[in-house]
């Protein structure tokens, strides 16, 4: 069993921080002045459904999930409700990769085994490429091919079958319609966990937006988790489905009980307003978050919060249209800045909104280097980088 | 203390029904339930690919084509095992195949369209000569230049088809083959497929031609063991090695294959067929650069699949000069007939650099196709587009 970070033990269990306890876990504590970067209240969150009215009144659901229940789960449960809807709807669906079978080092195939099969759900030997390249085949023949990679730090080897043959199958097949991979998911958790270092904390979803043919999507939450991986289960394109590992078990929120599906491609304005975008995806949105409510307070400003939800490819008309009406904008995201998928939306942005603009965009991202270990809290952007960010574009 | 050593493991043995001279050795391995109408039509294909081979390999020289792979000396791996196998079992294959599409149903038309990236290719003209895109009508995944990459994806494709059967309660009955070179036979995605395929109970079928070269690099620099066959004993998967050049023992051991992989649910098989790349790699290589033309010589007579089946053939009064006269003739004109009308058709639409790449256009790809329909109407003298269906009306 894998146990969380303390912290986020702390949090979730009773709320607050247990200030003093904390001090003595350098690896998981703050500076004791700290005002902005202090660790994010899962509990409290925006950007998490406390209560199932809240997740219950999403417009993107149907009245028939509305009107039905929610309840509490993390995101390992929220991805393991998904998995086994779509076990127990759709014959084809197949789950592997390496020990899903006992649950998976992360928890989100526990029981699928036992209940849907190890036809169904099994262990493959431990070879990333095997296990891609047997699934982009068994989607080719009509499975809905879901496939894990137990870390995206170990997705390279995978990286030939994505996007030499994922990536092309559909485009080299041309009239030979039927030949796709679309039921090909790959799922992998990703980004910083507080003690990954290099090896347990990449993000390489930029990686993947660059050749075509692919659709890369990372969810913020629970509830956007569940839903978004049943549409990339359903979806006539091969996805990429990255899990921010951090949020496993931190954050937790009321999650509809019925199937249902988010709209794949689609960006979600999670907070409207009029002076600033900040667009981000995945665990950073909650950072964003924390840091527009100090920034609102201190600077009596408006800051609309975009999540892509899909990185590529990604709703341009949905940024540029918010950009256009604020004039300023910050991409944050948890990869290094070089290359990163902050870079395409600002090259985007300064191209459909360039006599909109009041300030250069600006990217909040990882520095260009390497997730030492004792190093993540000063790479992975913090609330304090966030909240100058803005405060650098409003004065600008 | 005992060390396994390999070279002390006396080499896998070659399993061959007919000689050199046409000449079944052992009549208990004779392809019994093969009609005579089957093994002509064998005859003709192998004949059909390798006169195909010289004509495109020559067009190529001339200019008519950016490329081509000629399969000389491997005709018999190809149509030979492709005519052992069910018309429902899926085929992945490397780019030497060319006698596999055309035992499977691929025709004149469908080889010519793709051969110079006309409207009707279905894969609109994206791949490379002889990356033949054919599953509708033959089965096999489209052609890849990717090496090995194809294995692992057979082994997904049988998996897929078991399960779907065992859940429709049928039993498992078609199977998934590989295709691929000694050389693809080194990457990664072999060691994996092969792994997957025996840990999954996989019913599939890998089949490697192992022609001796992979470009310049021969057997002797691609692997220390004893070929391919023996690597299957790792992975715990039965291995036959065959005569490649023997068109009933690449048959029969095909058939034996396929009934075993459906034994039980499902498991792999390995066969690794011998034959010798009589052809250069590719119309961008010149082998004499890495070898004698004394050397290549006497694989066109001597073990050449071709040759030994026409003895056969002829031993068995099937066959004669004036047939092969009269046959040879026949393909050549329909080659150069097909050749010339398909060189006469348009190109696939403009829109096809963005068609296929999702199942529907992104924004993106609509915007820039906008754009390019811009540029080539402000500066119509700069794009010739009237050899591509539809023009900039296609855009």
């Amino acid at each position: 069993m894998i146990r969380p970070p303390l912290h986020h033990r702390l949090v979730v269990n009773t709320g607050k921080r247990l200030y003093n306890s904390a001090l003595h876990r350098a690896y998981s504590s703050h500076p004791p002045s700290a005002r902005l970067n202090v660790p994010i209240d899962y509990a409290t969150t925006p950007i998490l459904h406390h209560t199932s009215k809240s997740a219950l009144s999403n417009p993107e659901l149907l009245t028939e999930v509305r009107n039905g229940t929610a309840s509490r789960q993390n995101l390992f449960q929220a991805v393991n409700s998904a998995l086994s809807h779509a076990l127990s709807s759709d014959p084809s669906v197949l789950l592997f990769g390496e020990d899903v079978a006992f649950g998976g080092v992360f928890r989100c195939s526990m029981n699928l085994s036992s209940e849907f099969g190890s036809d169904r759900v099994f262990n493959t030997p431990l070879s990333e490429q095997g296990i891609v390249g047997f699934a982009i085949g068994a989607a080719m023949e009509g499975a809905k091919a879901i496939a894990e990679v137990q870390f995206a730090d170990y997705v390279y080897p995978a990286f030939d079958q994505l996007v030499n043959e994922a990536a092309k199958v559909r485009f080299r097949a041309g009239a030979n319609e039927e030949q796709t991979c679309g039921g090909l998911v790959v799922r992998m958790p990703t980004g910083g966990v507080g003690h990954g270092a290099l090896y347990h904390s990449q993000s390489p979803e930029s990686l993947f937006t660059h050749i075509p043919g692919l659709r890369v999507i990372l969810p913020r939450s629970p509830a956007q988790a569940k839903g978004l991986l049943l549409a990339a289960i359903a979806c006539p394109d091969p996805c990429i489905f990255l899990e921010p590992k951090i949020l496993y078990r931190a954050a937790v929120e009321q999650v509809p009980t019925e199937p249902y599906t988010l709209p794949i491609s689609t960006a979600e304005v999670l907070k409207q307003g009029t002076d600033i975008t900040i667009i981000s995806y995945g665990a950073p949105l909650y950072t964003c978050s924390a840091a527009i409510e100090k920034a609102e307070k201190d600077f009596g400003c408006s800051v609309e919060l975009i999540d892509l939800r899909t990185i590529y490819p990604w709703d341009r008309q949905a940024v540029m249209g918010s950009v256009n009406k604020t004039g300023r904008a910050i991409v944050v995201h948890e990869s290094m800045v070089n290359a990163g998928v902050g870079a395409e939306v600002a090259a985007t942005i300064q191209e459909g909104c360039f006599l909109k603009l009041e300030a250069p965009v600006q990217r909040v991202a990882g520095w260009t280097t390497h997730m030492g270990l004792i190093y993540e809290r000063f790479n992975i952007p913090d609330v304090a980088r966030v909240y100058d960010a803005i405060r650098v574009a409003l004065n600008y | 203390m005992d060390f396994v050593v390999p070279q002390n493991i006396p080499p896998i043995a070659t399993y061959r029904v007919m000689n050199s001279q046409g000449l079944i050795e052992d009549e208990s391995h004779a392809p019994k339930e093969v009609m005579h109408e089957q093994i002509l039509e064998w005859y003709k294909n192998m004949l059909f690919v390798n006169i195909l081979d010289a004509i495109m390999s020559d067009a190529q020289r001339q200019g008519r084509l950016s490329f081509y792979m000629v399969s000389t000396g491997e005709e018999g791996i190809t149509v030979g095992s492709a005519a052992a196998l069910e018309p429902d079992d899926i085929i992945t294959c490397q780019y030497r195949e060319t006698g596999v599409f055309k035992q499977r149903g691929f025709e004149l038309p469908d080889f010519m369209s793709q051969l110079v990236h006309n409207k009707n290719d279905p894969g609109k003209g994206r791949n490379m000569p002889v990356h033949y895109s054919g599953r509708a009508n033959t089965g096999v995944h489209a052609v890849a230049s990717t090496l090995g990459t194809q294995i692992p994806h057979a082994v997904g494709a049988a998996y897929a088809m078991k399960v779907a059967d065992l859940e429709a309660g049928k039993p498992v009955s078609r199977v998934a083959v590989a295709y691929f070179g000694d050389g693809a036979a080194s990457e990664g995605d072999f060691h994996g497929a092969l792994n997957v395929a025996a840990t999954r109970d996989c019913p599939v079928i890998f089949i490697c031609r192992n022609n001796g070269f992979a470009i310049s690099t021969p057997t002797s620099e691609q692997y220390r063991g004893d070929g391919i066959a023996s690597r299957g004993l790792g992975y715990g998967i039965e291995s036959l090695r065959v005569d490649g050049t023997d068109i009933f023992a690449v048959y029969e051991a095909t058939r034996e294959a396929r009934r075993k992989a459906l034994e039980n649910g499902g498991r792999p098989i390995l066969l690794e067929m011998m034959s010798y790349r009589i052809s250069h790699h590719s119309t961008s290589d010149d082998s004499l650069a890495y070898r004698t033309q004394d050397e290549v010589e006497p694989w066109k007579t001597r073990d050449n699949p071709i040759a030994r089946l026409r003895l056969w053939l002829q031993n068995n009064d099937l066959w004669n000069d004036e047939l092969e006269k009269s046959t040879r003739a026949q393909i050549r004109a329909d080659v150069l007939r097909e050749m010339k009308s398909a060189e006469k058709e348009l190109k696939p639409p403009l829109s096809s650099i963005w068609d296929d790449v999702y199942a529907v256009y992104s924004g993106e790809q609509l915007s820039q196709r906008a754009e390019m329909k811009r540029m080539m109407m402000k500066y119509p003298d700069e794009y010739d587009i009237d050899e591509y269906e539809g023009g900039i009306e296609a855009l």
